[in-house]
């Protein structure tokens, strides 16, 4: 049977007859736009597929865990990838214009710190650990965290502020840097992370 | 030191740190034309194996050559499209 149907397929594909015979050229016009088409949606797909996305939640507003997310969240914006910054409880000191330009280093608990903890816990230990700090990063050239905030803003990171601790910390929508999206809260940034590559809690 | 590369523009980052040399070289290649060259001249160690990582990891640029200078550390950077 199969020998039957194959003769038929042959008889029909004679050789002495063209081969786009069977076609008009408004049809093969038609299929070659659209393998065209195709070829570009493929290219779309790839490209969406390149396209990696990282959703870090910072909830540390101390001076020394306000850097990692900053850092990596602008370094991922120079890869081309689409980074959401999503700042809740104290991480909101981060984007906070004011607060943001004074944030503390803790002495007391830091096992890096030159001096016992009972010493650390004496009223002015933070500030000092903070000024050291401080002067370390400025001597090393690294950035400040105002200019890497404005950094990241302008690369295009998506710095976002928990809706919900701006009104249980008191601050206003005003305080925050130019360029904060607020009004977002828990489910916007598990949104963002489900549609992440990489999501990361600091 | 003169550079076998005909470079189109040189970024300055001597004495920048981390991750100041790779986010100022993506924006330096985003001034750029496709075919032109960047040179970049840090002074940060991690740059030999950040710029890598960056050029490796983003689409359109091609890293040329790296060169370790006593404290700089030279890339040479080709924007491909």
């Amino acid at each position: 049977m199969s020998t039957d149907n194959q003769s038929t397929t042959d008889a029909d594909a004679d050789p002495n007859s063209d081969p786009e015979a069977e076609f008009d050229a408004a049809e093969m016009q038609e299929l070659r736009e659209r393998v065209e088409d195709l070829e570009e949606s493929m290219v779309d797909a790839d490209t969406s597929d390149n396209q990696k996305k990282m959703t870090i939640v910072a909830t540390q507003g101390s001076f020394d865990m306000a850097y990692p997310p900053l850092i990596l969240g602008s370094t991922a914006a120079a890869f081309g990838w689409d980074v959401v910054i999503f700042h809740t409880f104290w991480g909101l000191d981060i984007l906070h214009e004011e607060k943001s330009k004074n944030l503390k280093l803790s002495a007391v608990g830091n096992p890096n710190m030159p001096v016992p903890n009972a010493v650390a816990a004496i009223p002015g230990m933070d500030r000092m650990a903070t000024r050291m700090m401080e002067k370390k990063i400025d001597e090393n050239g690294t950035a400040t965290i105002e200019e890497l905030i404005e950094l990241s803003l302008d690369q295009g990171v998506d710095l976002q502020a928990c809706q919900m601790t701006i009104e249980l910390m008191d601050y206003d929508e005003d305080d925050f840097y130019d360029g904060v999206t607020t009004g977002v809260g828990a489910a916007t940034a598990l949104q963002h992370m489900a549609e992440s590559d990489i999501q990361l809690l600091v | 030191m003169s550079s076998k590369y005909e470079t189109t523009e040189t970024l300055d980052v001597k004495g920048q740190s981390c991750p100041m040399p790779i986010v100022k070289t993506k924006q330096a290649i985003d001034d750029l034309d496709a075919g032109d060259v960047l040179e970049v001249v840090a002074t940060d160690s991690g740059s030999m194996s950040d710029i890598q990582g960056w050029a490796d990891g983003t689409g359109g640029v091609e890293l040329l050559d790296q060169v370790e200078d006593g404290d700089l550390y030279t890339h040479y950077v080709k924007k491909t499209e």
